[in-house]
């Protein structure tokens, strides 16, 4: 299934030219959208992505949902990312290394149950 | 503007009941209300009625038409669905309808039916209350999502997994007098701390039981009830209700929930109370940080000081202000559509004093009750008072 606009972003995020929307008060927000969440502005233009986020909040998973089955269990995170905050899955480090504040870049990689992509956060080396 | 009067109320034992249509929950909670309020059939103008998960649990739609011909009602029939906020939803719909005038009688109420999925697919249904784009694909379940703002909380005001087991302690303890609860088992601190870890922080003590069950308030308008002689001694005297964005990443806060900030301050306005004014309250505790939200958002705390509340005492059934009398979701479980209702039935019976938990606030008369959907995305808020 298809789902216009934000395929294209999930695109843009592997081939490494992520993007935002950003309206002329500086409010940032994710696609499909027509109007700013925040205030309605309807002149949205896409801002390249911060390469680099930092981790608000996260949580590991132990009791899945099916479509995550075969993850379990697996950390998700919110990162921020200047204007805009992202939720994804947080791979490639141990969870005992993952800590609030941590670096990370925002990838594409394969949900390892339904064979889909899914948003997936990595470490970035300091 | 017309007064709002509940006139009769009704639950199922909330509980697991793989077997048990929808319709058949909500026809015992229904009948048990209709019962008590005893008015005839023909004057019930409408029924509202709160449900989520229908789709997926029972492959049924359009539940209003079904639900009330199984309350042996007809009439026009509506189903409200705004998460585990469902019930609440419905219940502020129709006191805003009777005080519109656009009604004299409605049976509302809510059901829901869980238990005949499996563990994994009542989790895959409860994450749809979530954002499916940018939650859900990224392996937010539903207690992952009260996790992400449980480590948010910890990590703005402090507080740790011990002062959620006292939440978890009180709850428990509160439903053992209640019948219609799920759990009849007091735990310890130690017994929560201790159990399986379901999305960390959070561990399953800190989480409310997947629950079948059903619940039904009669609502009437004050010159209904006085016209028909009504025994109904507790009123409607505030409504609110507010929203939130859908996922956590476009929220302003993390740490707390603004939109049930909203919905208190609307309720108390239209009340004319203050949270000062307030006896007792039900609160959407689906897991225990949710309880901490609750009261800081009802004004009872300030951000950050609510994480305490009970293992200082101060929400236990000794403390000022006891909060979950019933035993919350937490203990007296959480069918979801039907919790909202469940709240209102629960303060109604302590307000009028026969309520198994009545000895604990023999002179309360002012109730809140907080209904929460997702994330807290959606909130209702009402204020119960005992007439005079």
């Amino acid at each position: 299934m298809a789902d216009a606009g934000y395929d294209d972003w999930v695109a843009a995020i592997a081939d490494g030219e992520g993007y935002y929307l950003a309206c002329p008060d500086g409010h940032g927000s994710l696609p499909p959208r027509r109007s700013c969440p925040h205030c309605a502005s309807d002149e949205l233009t896409e801002e390249p992505l911060a390469e680099t986020g930092e981790i608000v909040t996260f949580t590991e998973v132990h009791v899945p949902a099916p479509s995550f089955a075969d993850e379990a269990p697996y950390v998700t995170a919110i990162a921020s990312f200047g204007s805009v905050r992202l939720t994804g899955v947080v791979r490639d480090v141990p969870r005992s290394d993952v800590e609030l504040g941590m670096a990370v870049t925002p990838d594409v990689d394969v949900n390892a149950t339904t064979g889909e992509q899914v948003l997936v956060f990595r470490p970035v080396d300091e | 503007m017309n007064d709002v009067r509940i006139a009769g109320v009704g639950l199922t034992k909330f509980g697991r009941y793989p077997e048990r249509t929808g319709r058949d929950l909500f026809a015992e909670a229904a009948l048990a209300a209709r019962d008590e309020a005893g008015i005839s059939r023909g004057d019930y103008d409408e029924v509202h009625y709160g449900n989520f998960m229908g789709e997926l649990a029972e492959g049924q739609g359009h539940q209003g038409p079904v639900v009330a011909e199984a309350a042996g009602l007809d009439c026009p029939a509506t189903r409200y669905e705004s998460a585990c906020a469902s019930a609440g939803v419905a219940f502020r719909q129709a006191v805003q309808t009777i005080r519109g005038g656009g009604a004299d009688v409605v049976l509302v109420g809510g059901m829901e039916r869980m238990n005949n999925l499996g563990t994994s697919e009542v989790t895959r249904s409860l994450a749809i209350a979530a954002d499916e784009l940018f939650e859900v694909r990224a392996g937010v379940t539903f207690p992952g999502a009260y996790a992400l703002m449980a480590r948010a909380y910890f990590d703005e005001f402090g507080g740790d997994n011990e002062d959620l087991a006292h939440i978890a302690v009180k709850n428990h303890a509160n439903a053992m007098t209640n019948e219609y609860a799920q759990f009849h088992r007091e735990i310890t601190v130690e017994d929560a701390l201790e159990s399986p870890v379901v999305a960390d922080p959070l561990t399953l003590y800190d989480a409310c039981p997947i629950t079948d069950g059903a619940s039904a308030v009669v609502l009437v308008s004050g010159d209904y009830a006085d016209e028909n002689g009504l025994d109904a001694p507790v009123r409607v005297a505030g409504s609110g209700q507010g929203g939130d964005k859908a996922a956590l990443q476009d929220r302003e806060y993390l740490a707390q929930t603004p939109a049930a900030t909203k919905a208190a301050e609307m309720a108390y306005a239209d009340a004319a109370i203050t949270p000062d004014d307030v006896d007792v309250a039900e609160v959407h505790d689906c897991f225990t940080i949710a309880e901490v939200l609750a009261l800081e958002s009802l004004g009872f705390y300030e951000p950050g000081e609510g994480i305490g509340a009970a293992a200082r005492g101060e929400t236990t059934r000794d403390g000022d202000r006891p909060v979950n009398l019933s035993g919350g979701l937490k203990a007296k479980g959480h069918p979801v559509g039907a919790t909202g209702t469940a709240q209102v039935v629960e303060m109604t019976k302590l307000l009028r004093g026969d309520h198994a938990n009545s000895d604990a606030v023999p002179d309360a008369r002012v109730g809140v009750t907080h209904n929460a959907g997702g994330t807290v995305a959606s909130a209702v808020v009402h204020v119960l008072e005992v007439m005079n």
